[in-house]
């Protein structure tokens, strides 16, 4: 991840500063872009782990960043991210017994 | 919804002081529930990803996307969630105009999205993709639908939250309701950030 | 109003009639007036209160279990004899159907609650929930969506595919009545109830703990409640998604379990038992946690274990959600996916194991007090056991093979269900009557009621082993002579044994409420702490004050209540007594807070629940009620948000000026 967190100087609670809001906004905004790309660029077997990495990794940045999630007390991100290693577990596996994995 | 105290309980939701963790009744609330949507829109995006390529009627999704159009609205519901964290910002800093300002900059970009959807699926029903149609069909509406209508109510809930700020009636914590309405706001953008990929990006 | 003295200007000053003062309340939208009674109906209807909301689910879900039985005697009726005539095949469907949804969603799941919403907030020294008015919406919505459901009996016929509901049975091909439209709609609303509810409690367990008592040193019964809100907070969105699709399918001509389209019925299966397979931990972990605290008490022991205890709870929620296709080894699933679920399925038997040794264990060595809860508790362990024995042998795929759809499968769930779900209320109830209504409930009576509940459960449900191995199979209106098997102990001779079991039973179910309305009548109070108990719900007054407890207390210990009445005595390691309950309830009260603002009453939990249950007629009866539905919501959810939780010092609570105890103000 990027060094966006070394920005606050205002800090309150949270620890960002609305010029790190922006710089985080710009970073999606280019991740976006690249996403779009792989429209119009053909990225080989690239494709279908970039896209899925770039998704991750703007889920990420906004929950971390966005939502304070990183800054906030640990219990926050328990209960998010039970919620969402729940809905992964399940629904995979669900998927796998269709055979969706497989080729 | 302060924790019951022994005295005045207005301020009590501040720092939490009156509670076991310290940490705030609403917040872990709102946490929990976005924790429990993820397995909401986990089932209508499983649905989906299952469904995609069962096209017995009308058009393929291949044939029906517009991947610039979306990329648009994608982008106008990620630029909302930067001036959301900015309402919050200055929520904080007890900017209540400026909080204002970036409420209702919020609102219009998802209501902007919103348009965006309603325009997109009118267009895919003249193309010959309807609710029914298909199982594509049906599980795409489904989810878009379902997506589309919490960022509607979240739009409500931002214009309305403006209102309520403008009339000076908030109940509580002024700056802690407009950082909840964000939470809700990001975690509906998070969700298009899936769909985003998994539907438009990754063809079936 | 930051000081203890509420200084208010003259036109606010509540008017003095004779020792009372009378507030004025204030206008929620320059409209509508907070509502302020505090007796009469009123007082019900738009309460707050943890207290009066429990004991609201509890009757409203005894009503139910009535209901629910009274359709599973009408099942044993025609079970009873050979081609049975009591019931046609459609009126059989309908009836089993609703027999299960509503012993799950309208008996057991309210239960629970009412004893999670009674107790929770005094087992953790609070004076209410987190969110007051939210739990007031829970019950209200749990209301409505019981009545949306049962209403289907007088519009057109009942749902009648299974509480399980598999599509595409269930769609409009296949079953095109509302009845199944109901049942949707029914479990929606009740469904958001209860989610609401887990968040509520979540957060009430986390946040409003008395001072010192750490997760650690909560009562299991409370840890249970905990583990099973984790449970529905984050299974209840699958069956939601379920629950949509079904009804876009029937109401709105969507495909998802069109197989004529390409859909997959697996795909209903799954999503139903993502949901189901934790909502049966939910159902039982509640009854868990009731004896947890039933056992130690009657045999005057610590629980043995409390970690053990604790933690195989959390793993049971935790591995739950692991095992859902269970339910579907015989659906075509492939080899694979079988052999890892039945593994997993094993697996979750290894914690509920080691809580049944810690209660063995508990009991060991102890002075037994065979009380009417105790025998029930007693009842859960062996019963709950026998249940979990034939549990295991669905784990083991192949053999489940051939008892899935067949009674053995019905002789298991009921085991567990009820051996072991409704005897853990049971104690509960015998328990803790004396906490919530002043009265000792009969102790003989509650013999007899025990001794007919587990003579009629048994009779009832063990010869469906038999029959489930016979080949007799589930969800069949009616058996003949010609497929009943050779020799006396066939289908005739066990079924009828069955179904004179079942009202064995009923009449067991009968003694209770006898034994109801003779302890209603009797005027004999009960003592504060009639079974020397153990935890914090037992120092308070019986029933507890409006605001709980005059004092929150300070916790220092498990079982703290138990710990302030007993001392271990240094030289002969001994407990001895220093306190009895009464003494600790009346220094509390000599030690009361001056000052105590508690949640006020509110319209609209109600109304917004009135607001839901027309929404969703209308996805049956069209769209213009739907619409109204959705403007009772709208404008009830502005007048909630507008309205502050506790109300305004003027609206209801004064300062005491009658002393420590606390009343709220009358209303003028």
């Amino acid at each position: 991840m990027t060094t966006v967190t070394e920005t606050h100087e205002d800090t309150h609670e949270h620890g960002m500063s609305d010029a790190g809001y922006i710089k985080i906004a710009v970073i999606l905004a280019l991740i976006t872009a690249l996403e779009v790309s792989t429209y119009y660029v053909d990225f080989g077997p690239l494709f279908m782990p970039a896209l899925l990495i770039m998704m991750v990794v703007k889920f990420v940045m906004v929950v971390s960043y966005f939502m304070h999630l990183k800054f906030d007390s640990k219990m926050f991100s328990f209960l998010f991210y039970t919620g969402l290693g729940l809905a992964l577990f399940v629904y995979i596996t669900a998927l796998a017994t269709f055979k969706f994995f497989i080729a | 919804m302060a924790d019951i105290a022994t005295h005045d309980t207005d301020h009590a939701t501040d720092h939490g002081h009156h509670s076991s963790t310290g940490l705030s009744n609403n917040k872990l609330a709102m946490w929990l529930f976005l924790g429990s949507e993820c397995l909401l829109f986990g089932g209508l995006i499983s649905t989906y990803m299952l469904y995609r390529g069962r096209v017995q009627n009308g058009p393929h999704p291949s044939q029906i996307y517009d991947i610039p159009f979306t990329s648009v609205s994608s982008f106008v519901l990620l630029m909302s969630s930067l001036t959301m964290v900015l309402a919050v910002s200055s929520a904080q800093r007890k900017d209540d105009s400026k909080t204002n300002l970036w409420l209702l900059i919020t609102g219009l970009l998802g209501a902007t999205f919103v348009g965006g959807q309603v325009y997109e699926f009118t267009t895919f029903y003249r193309e010959g993709l309807g609710f029914t149609t298909s199982l594509f069909s049906s599980s795409f509406y489904s989810l878009t639908g379902f997506h589309g209508v919490h960022v509607s109510i979240g739009v409500i809930m931002l214009i309305s939250l403006r209102a309520i700020i403008k009339k000076n009636k908030i109940t509580g914590d002024k700056s802690e309701v407009v950082e909840l309405i964000g939470l809700y706001w990001h975690f509906v953008d998070v969700v298009w950030i899936i769909i985003f990929t998994l539907v438009y990006l990754i063809p079936s | 109003m930051s000081t203890n003295e509420l200084t208010l200007t003259p036109s606010q000053s509540p008017s003095l009639t004779k020792d009372k003062l009378i507030v004025s309340p204030t206008q929620t939208l320059g409209v509508v007036r907070r509502p302020v009674n505090t007796t009469g109906w009123r007082e019900w209807l738009f309460t707050v209160d943890h207290k009066k909301l429990g004991i609201m689910y509890g009757t409203v879900a005894f009503v139910f279990f009535i209901v629910g039985g009274v359709e599973a005697l009408l099942i044993r009726l025609q079970l009873a004899l050979p081609d049975g005539r009591i019931l046609s095949a459609d009126k059989y469907n309908q009836m089993f159907t609703m027999h299960a949804t509503t012993m799950i969603f309208l008996f057991a799941m309210p239960m629970a609650a009412a004893f999670a919403n009674y107790f929770l907030p005094l087992q953790i020294g609070a004076r209410d929930v987190a969110f007051p008015r939210l739990n007031a919406l829970s019950f209200w919505l749990f209301l409505t969506g019981g009545l949306i459901l049962n209403a289907s009996w007088f519009l057109g016929g009942a749902a009648d595919g299974g509480w399980f509901m598999y599509a595409p049975n269930s769609g409009p091909v296949f079953s095109p009545s509302n009845g199944v439209d109901f049942w949707i709609l029914g479990l929606q609303i009740a469904g958001i109830a209860s989610l609401i509810g887990s968040i509520n409690l979540i957060v009430t367990v986390l946040n409003m703990r008395a001072p010192g008592m750490t997760l650690m040193k909560m009562p299991v019964f409370t840890w249970m409640i905990l583990v099973v809100q984790f449970l529905l907070v984050f299974s209840l969105p699958v069956i939601t998604v379920a629950l949509v699709l079904l009804m876009f399918q029937r109401s709105y001509g969507a495909t998802f379990f069109d197989v004529s389209q390409g859909a997959d019925p697996l795909l209903w299966q799954h999503l139903f038992w993502i949901f189901g397979h934790p909502e049966v931990y939910v159902l039982i972990l509640p009854a868990f946690g009731i004896i947890s605290e039933v056992l130690p008490t009657f045999s005057r022991k610590p629980l043995f274990g409390y970690p053990f205890v604790v933690f195989s709870g959390a793993s049971i929620g935790l591995v739950g959600f692991g095992v859902w296709a269970h339910h579907m080894f015989a659906s075509g699933l492939g080899p694979v996916s079988v052999a890892v679920f039945s593994m997993a399925t094993m697996a979750i038997a290894i914690p509920t194991g080691v809580k049944i040794f810690n209660w063995i264990l508990t009991m060991w060595g102890g002075k037994i007090w065979y009380s009417a809860a105790m025998k029930f508790a007693i009842g859960l362990v062996i019963l709950f056991t026998i249940g979990g024995l034939s549990g295991v042998t669905h784990a083991v795929a192949p053999s489940d093979t051939q008892q899935t759809d067949t009674y053995y499968i019905v002789a298991h769930f009921h085991y567990v269900l009820f051996g072991g779900m409704v005897f853990g209320l049971f104690s509960g109830f015998y328990y803790w009557w004396p906490k919530v209504f002043g009265k000792m409930l009969n102790e003989k009576l509650g013999s007899w009621n025990f001794w007919f509940m587990v003579i009629g459960m048994n009779m009832a449900f063990g010869p469906m082993h038999i029959l489930g191995l016979q080949g007799q199979p589930r969800r069949m209106y009616v058996w003949t002579e010609a497929r009943a098997g050779e020799g006396l102990f066939n289908f005739g001779f066990w079924n009828m044994v069955s179904s004179i079991g079942s009202f064995v039973l009923a009449v067991g179910v009968l003694f209770f409420i006898i034994n109801v309305i003779k302890t209603t009548r009797n005027p004999e109070r009960a003592p504060l702490d009639p079974w020397d108990a153990r935890t914090l719900e037992w120092i308070t007054t019986s029933p507890p004050k409006v605001h709980n407890f005059d004092r929150i207390p300070v916790v220092h210990h498990l079982d703290e209540f138990f710990h302030r009445k007993y001392v271990e005595d240094e030289t002969t390691h001994t407990m001895k007594q220093v306190a009895t309950g009464e003494e600790l309830v009346r220094a509390e009260e000599a030690a009361a807070d001056a000052d105590i603002h508690m949640p006020g009453p509110s319209y609209w939990p109600l109304l917004l629940s009135i607001g839901m249950g027309v929404l969703g007629m209308g996805v049956i009866y069209g769209t213009p009620i739907m619409v109204v539905g959705a403007l009772v919501v709208l404008f009830s959810s502005y007048g909630w948000v507008l309205e502050p939780s506790v109300p305004d010092a003027i609206d209801f609570d004064t300062p005491s000026t009658d002393g420590p105890t606390k009343e709220i103000a009358p209303v003028g």
